[in-house]
């Protein structure tokens, strides 16, 4: 298979995210400009409808596939910050594994208890 | 006469470690081996990017090599976190007869979600002994981190320690969001993946994919939507403390 329609993809998404940069700026917007770009991308794909061998649907999938790659970098940076941390360690994981934690399980039994809700009421 | 021959290392070297070949090298290597070791033992906790960074942290700290030094390479591999974030959309337009029946019982996940998050990281902060300034920066921990960050600046919080703790929260989603969710029987694809995005925004969704095409794109809506909501939420919640 060529790698042709991948590099098409890749553009989109360049295109959609310069899209949504620029809308962000231009109206002094206070969302990332990719979250904007996203929006865009999506509405893209519902108007065009790719097969999956399209360029459309391959780019997008080769950079999720390996979204974990892309935030190696920044990870790093807190291996950096971590030593810092130590004077306020007790506080700082408190807050934010408990916090996560709490976080985590509220959101997910909302979801689906009304999801449950909603699949009754459908039947 | 110069010899036509020498022996250079620690030039060699000056321009090795500073230099953008480094630094992406070595995080595509460390993520490779990391993928490796994810599949070769079939062991959850060993995401590739957590062993990734643990194994480039170390290299840097033995070599000595500053933070920033890498980054002149590892910033090639960052740039394209803009693009992915938009890529997003895919999953979400994959499944999207499930995310539009199911609209209601995910912006109340959401909602219910950008609230604990913003509430509990106060508190438990403040009840563990943080002073006023790890509170601001604990508050908007849970979202994607340029809105993190912003949302830290806007508060009064320390935008770099924010940063840190976002980018923690995500690796604990990736690592922990599913086993604890099993813990907690919650099993409907849907509910999985908003939890997951909600409280660890890009890097859970990262996971999220893993389980399935379900549970990812319910977590790239839910880590778009609780930006948006802890957007609006953070400062609100912050005037009632």
């Amino acid at each position: 298979m060529s790698d042709l329609p991948v590099l098409k993809g890749v553009l989109v998404l360049l295109a959609c995210q310069l899209a949504g940069e620029l809308v962000v700026r231009l109206l002094g917007l206070e969302v990332p400009g990719p979250v904007v770009g996203m929006v865009v991308f999506l509405v893209v794909l519902r108007v065009s409808r790719p097969r999956p061998s399209s360029g459309l649907v391959r780019g997008p999938a080769l950079l999720l596939r390996h979204l974990q790659l892309l935030f190696v970098p920044a990870g790093v940076g807190v291996i950096v910050y971590l030593d810092e941390l130590r004077d306020d360690a007790l506080p700082l994981a408190a807050g934010l594994w408990l916090s996560w934690l709490l976080g985590l399980a509220v959101t997910g039994a909302v979801v689906a208890s009304l999801a449950r809700l909603d699949g009754r009421r459908g039947r | 006469m110069t010899p036509l021959l020498g022996w250079h290392p620690s030039e060699t070297w000056d321009w090795l470690s500073t230099s953008p070949l480094f630094g992406l090298t070595l995080t595509l290597g460390a993520y490779a081996v990391g993928r490796w070791a994810h599949r070769r033992t079939g062991n959850a906790v060993l995401q590739p990017v957590l062993v990734a960074i643990v194994l480039i942290g170390a290299v840097l700290l033995v070599a000595d090599v500053p933070y920033r030094d890498y980054l002149a390479g590892g910033s090639f591999v960052s740039f394209w976190l803009g693009p992915a974030t938009v890529a997003l959309a895919l999953p979400l337009h994959q499944e999207w007869h499930l995310v539009r029946r199911s609209a209601a019982p995910v912006l109340a996940g959401v909602a219910a979600g950008a609230v604990v998050s913003i509430v509990s990281a106060v508190l438990v902060t403040r009840f563990a002994g943080g002073g006023d300034d790890l509170e601001l920066t604990m508050a908007p921990k849970a979202v994607t981190t340029p809105v993190s960050i912003a949302l830290s600046e806007q508060i009064g919080g320390i935008p770099a320690l924010t940063a840190v703790l976002t980018i923690l929260a995500g690796i604990t989603g990736a690592v922990a969001g599913p086993w604890v969710l099993d813990r907690l029987r919650i099993r409907d694809p849907r509910a999985r993946g908003i939890a997951i995005g909600a409280v660890s925004h890009g890097i859970g969704t990262s996971r999220a994919l893993q389980e399935g095409r379900t549970v990812g794109a319910f977590s790239a809506l839910s880590m778009a939507l609780s930006a948006l909501a802890t957007s609006l939420l953070v400062p609100a919640l912050l005037l009632l403390r």
